[in-house]
């Protein structure tokens, strides 16, 4: 029987990417109407780009559902603002909350126009994943892989990170806490890298 | 350290792609989809499919094509070619497309860079400009941008419509010279420069590639974010592979 896995549409971005890749990598994928959908979620996805104030679109009823299911032990997985989403906030939206599983805050990449070390904001394009853990969401990922980014805001290198990348500063760029896991870039725009943490977070599912 | 890209533009015509020198004199170089396929086994980072009939003929952009190659692809695919409204814009996104790419329409309207990032964020907007060398009113020298597959000046410079697309949302910028199009004597490196120092949002350089030092010029004296070619890929002039171990080689970050 495939894992039903809830991918969370709180309107930040097209979702026909993820759904695509995640059909791929074997998982049954359906959108949660309402909280209460998330009841026989066997793990969910919150995906996202753009801006955190999207975010409030997940209210207090869905961080209840969610936390309710990641207490159970079910999996979670952050992609993108979704990953920013895991920690307590972040600076480009101060008045609103993260889910808080992950101790921190959420900032900008600091952009640098000095001639012979441009660093441009956003972050676009591939980037190598420094290994910093062995974590299950990293499993068969090798040192050094490349994934693709689309994003200006981070979060920071802390225990909890898996795996941490570089652009001006090092950022975290996969994480994974118990059942809680997030990466920074598109999996399912990163190829067979990409396909690869999808499936590690499908065998987290079971 | 962030690679630079290397992109391959497919140009569509009928479902077959196809290439041309200065915007014309083109001819057939396979399927969409079975191209795609290849390229992403040779290493591609990005795929275009530029549907370019679209803008003259007046057509919406080649769903079944942009499924066709979406199906199997996890790498990241813009669409261009006749997007001149929102829907036009849903539609590629509906197919598949990741990112859209406008250049007439947001030359005509640019607002529509700020309506499409508001609605898929501004990592989804491409804003392509075509440009070449010109001398203004005042014996100025500018670049020129185009309209309309390069046939309609749009009075504009390149560097200055860049700043506008990104402030409006744009989240790159393609820029392809109209002058080195097709002709394989390498990118415009002066005019890609001038644009990527004048803007915080990546730049994709196009037009010109032939050899494979091209490449690293571009993303030297360029300022190159990434780099897109066509028709030195189709005819197998030279594999993905073969071009990213000669920008290692020189010390340009690749993913290889």
């Amino acid at each position: 029987m495939q894992s039903r896995v809830a991918l969370i549409d709180y309107k930040a971005g097209n979702l026909t990417s993820v759904r695509k890749a995640l059909a791929a990598v074997g998982a049954e994928v359906y959108t949660p109407e309402q909280p209460s959908d998330l009841a026989d979620a066997q793990g969910i996805i919150v995906p996202g780009v753009g801006h955190f104030g999207a975010t409030a679109a997940l209210d207090a009823e869905w961080t209840d559902a969610i936390l309710a299911r990641v207490g159970e032990g079910r999996p979670l997985l952050g992609i993108c603002l979704g990953l920013q989403w895991l920690y307590e906030g972040s600076e480009e939206s101060p008045d609103l909350k993260g889910l808080g599983v992950l101790s921190g805050i959420c900032h900008k990449l600091k952009g640098d126009s000095t001639e012979g070390h441009i660093i441009k904001v956003p972050h676009v394009g591939w980037n190598s994943l420094d290994r910093l853990s062995n974590a299950p969401i990293i499993d068969g990922v090798a040192d050094g892989a490349q994934v693709y980014f689309t994003h200006s805001y981070v979060a920071p290198v802390t225990s909890d990170s898996a795996a941490a990348t570089t652009h001006g500063e090092r950022f975290a760029s996969i994480v994974q806490r118990g059942q809680v896991a997030g990466v920074q870039f598109h999996p399912e725009k990163s190829g067979e890298v990409g396909l690869q943490i999808l499936r590690n977070f499908m065998k987290m599912v079971g | 350290m962030l690679s630079k890209r290397i992109i391959a533009c497919l140009d569509v015509r009928d479902g077959q792609v196809v290439k041309g020198i200065n915007f014309e004199g083109l001819r057939s170089a396979g399927d969409p989809a079975d191209l795609a396929r290849r390229y992403n086994l040779e290493g591609i980072d990005e795929l275009v499919i530029l549907d370019i009939t679209a803008t003259l003929e007046r057509r919406r952009a080649m769903a079944d094509t942009i499924r066709a190659v979406a199906r199997e692809l996890f790498i990241p695919l813009a669409v261009g070619g006749g997007i001149k409204t929102e829907d036009d814009a849903a539609a590629a996104v509906e197919a598949g497309a990741d990112k859209v790419s406008l250049n007439s329409a947001a030359l005509l309207n640019p607002g529509l860079l700020t309506t499409l990032a508001n609605r898929y964020g501004s990592q989804a907007v491409v804003c392509a400009i075509d440009a070449k060398h010109a001398v203004d009113a005042n014996g100025n020298k500018i670049y020129a941008v185009y309209s309309r597959s390069g046939s309609t000046a749009a009075n504009r410079d390149a560097v200055e419509w860049a700043r506008e697309a990104e402030q409006r949302g744009a989240g790159e910028i393609l820029l392809t010279s109209i002058d080195r199009d097709g002709t394989k004597i390498g990118f415009d490196c002066e005019m890609t420069a001038a644009v990527s120092r004048a803007v915080s949002i990546p730049v994709i350089a196009s037009g010109g590639a032939g050899r494979l030092h091209d490449f690293v010029d571009v993303f030297t004296a360029g300022a190159a974010d990434a780099a897109l070619a066509a028709s030195i890929f189709h005819y197998a002039e030279t594999s993905v592979h073969a071009l990213k171990a000669h920008l290692r080689a020189h010390h340009i970050p690749v993913r290889l």
